[in-house]
């Protein structure tokens, strides 16, 4: 028992969440509130008492855990949070994993809890952050290099990378399509979410440009909510209500050459036009013993539909370049396709809480228990944001 | 002059700058003069310098000739800190490009479509300079499109890249 890994130690045993809300929706709540509802959620789906948790990994800068712990009187023996952004959705569960491994803590919760009444990550670029009620971004010497030319909003931004993705590959909106079309159609039977009207590929064609080539239906959803996720020692996991859903692997970080991402543009051309995964992609392949062919279902990261096909690639499901036709080719879908993807409609149409929903949902695949259930899912991917470094995974088992 | 994080306040202007505003007049594919607020930093100043005297430059390994943008303290090659400047002649080709079409705040939306591209100097490869494309018919904007660039100028002292197709 002396390699040094994550593979198999640890498992998720119990998973909780809020209701979505339309952005802004969930006030007069707050979002701590939300938070431990989310906990309170998560303990009693584990069949866990609540001063079990001992530990917090976050990400996307968090929340104040010293006044969660004084509001739940919990001990606390473990808290850090992953730099970055949403990036770190699935890592925070990978860095739960650690602390537990490591012997810092035995029971870590992972939670995002976002409401975006007033920080909404659709203008979280633009400029005029002096002025007050607001959420924009203050100058800086290196938004400066981007923001005077009204690169505000990520869409914007992953457009510059699609639009790279289409002119070297010859990848078509109507690949985009069908991302946005198949999750839609997933979320259609879902009563958690938000967007249930099936997307017709005629209304994806008529609706407004946002950032061409980017159309409405290729950004995801602003919305409110929280999603909790726990993490203990797999022989611990046996004793809870839930088969465990084993971590096989968790990594996270990537390149020094894709650094920033989307706000610095400046990345070698033969990975401007990606996810920022391959890196991690590799790291948790070898971690867990299991390749892309071992996947039954894959939980991706859906900001902007062309992302879900750049990770397609990136995660080694087709070469790169052939995201576009892969998905056309209907490989994704629910239930037919070779790998269905973001089975409960994703950020797109399901609701956005920067990632969690799909770990959430990788934990229900793999007990059997989904909504759209992929028939005997054994394997499980769930990634981070393409967004800066640190980019994150998790790959599950039952 | 630099403040304590380094920062040049002396080229930094904005909505409530000290430079005043620029030309009010919105013009379609242009960000506002009002909303753009140029901050730098001691590595970053001589490439907005250079520019508000209508020159391109683009940072230069001393020791070992990389080029790299933005500029930044190090170089990514070999970490040296001797830090030098290419000026290159005002044309280049579009990398990739956007066209917005949404107003992400109200601010811009007289002002739409804008069309952002991202250009490399035909003398810089690999450095991407991001811009407006003025008075382009978004339609005729392509990847691979050959620009000149030039330096608009937002008031006295700061200027912004922009492009117009060849």
């Amino acid at each position: 028992m002396s390699e040094l890994t994550l593979r198999d130690r640890t498992a998720i045993v119990g998973v909780g969440a809020t209701p979505y809300w339309r952005r802004g929706e969930s006030r007069p709540r707050t979002t701590m509130e939300l938070a431990a509802q989310a906990l309170f959620a998560a303990c009693d789906d584990a069949g866990l008492p609540i001063e079990a948790v001992d530990g917090f990994a976050l990400y996307s800068m968090g929340f104040d855990v010293s006044l969660f712990a004084q509001w739940l009187n919990l001990d606390v023996r473990f808290s850090a949070m992953l730099t970055g952004g949403g990036g770190g959705s699935a890592g925070s569960v990978g860095l739960a994993a650690a602390a537990v491994v490591s012997g810092q803590a035995t029971c870590v919760a992972s939670i995002m809890s976002l409401q975006q009444a007033a920080s909404r990550f659709g203008a979280a670029f633009a400029p005029g952050a002096r002025r007050p009620g607001t959420y924009r971004a203050p100058p800086s010497p290196e938004g400066s290099f981007l923001q005077p030319a009204g690169l505000m909003s990520p869409a914007q931004m992953f457009a510059l990378l699609t639009r790279r993705h289409m002119h070297r590959y010859g990848t078509r909106r109507e690949h985009f399509a069908e991302v946005a079309v198949s999750t839609r159609a997933n979320a259609v039977r879902r009563t958690t979410a938000l967007m249930r009207e099936p997307l017709t590929h005629e209304a994806y064609f008529s609706a407004r440009m946002i950032a061409d080539p980017l159309c409405l239906y290729d950004c995801c959803l602003e919305t409110d909510g929280a999603v909790a996720v726990l993490t203990t020692r797999v022989d611990r996991a046996r004793d809870c209500r839930w088969p465990p859903v084993v971590i096989a692997a968790s990594a996270h970080g990537g390149a020094g050459r894709w650094g920033q991402g989307i706000t610095w543009l400046g990345m070698p051309d033969d990975s401007f036009a990606s996810s920022g995964h391959r890196p991690v992609a590799e790291a948790a392949w070898r971690m867990a013993g299991l390749g892309p062919d071992d996947v039954d279902v894959a939980l991706l990261y859906d900001h902007f539909s062309p992302l879900v096909i750049m990770q397609l690639e990136d995660y080694g499901f087709c070469p790169v370049g052939e995201g576009g036709p892969f998905v056309a080719d209907g490989n994704i879908r629910w239930p037919d396709g070779r790998l269905p993807v973001n089975t409960h409609g994703g950020n797109l149409s399901e609701a956005y809480i920067i990632g969690m929903t799909h770990v959430m949902e990788a934990v229900e695949q793999l007990r059997g228990t989904a909504v759209n259930q992929v028939e005997g899912a054994e394997v499980a991917l769930v990634t981070g944001g393409p967004a800066g470094i640190p980019v994150s995974n998790l790959v599950l088992h039952r | 002059m630099t403040d304590d994080a380094g920062r040049d306040p002396g080229l930094r202007a904005g909505p409530d700058g000290a430079d005043g505003r620029g030309d009010p007049e919105v013009r379609v594919g242009l960000v506002p003069d009002e909303l753009v607020d140029v901050m730098t930093d001691r590595w970053t100043a001589p490439y907005w310098e250079a520019l508000a005297e209508g020159r391109f430059v683009v940072p230069r390994c001393e020791a070992c000739g990389t080029l790299r943008f933005p500029p930044t303290p190090f170089c990514p090659s070999c970490r040296s800190d001797r830090l030098g400047w290419l000026e290159v002649a005002p044309r280049g080709r579009i990398y990739t490009f956007t066209v917005i079409r949404h107003a992400v705040i109200p601010e811009v939306a007289a002002a739409l479509p804008i069309v952002v591209a991202l250009v490399e100097p035909d003398e810089a490869p690999g450095c991407r300079i991001v811009g407006n494309v003025a008075d382009a018919d978004p339609e005729q904007v392509h990847v691979g499109a050959e620009v000149e660039m030039a330096a608009r100028r937002v008031r006295d002292g700061v200027a912004v890249p922009c492009f117009r197709l060849r």
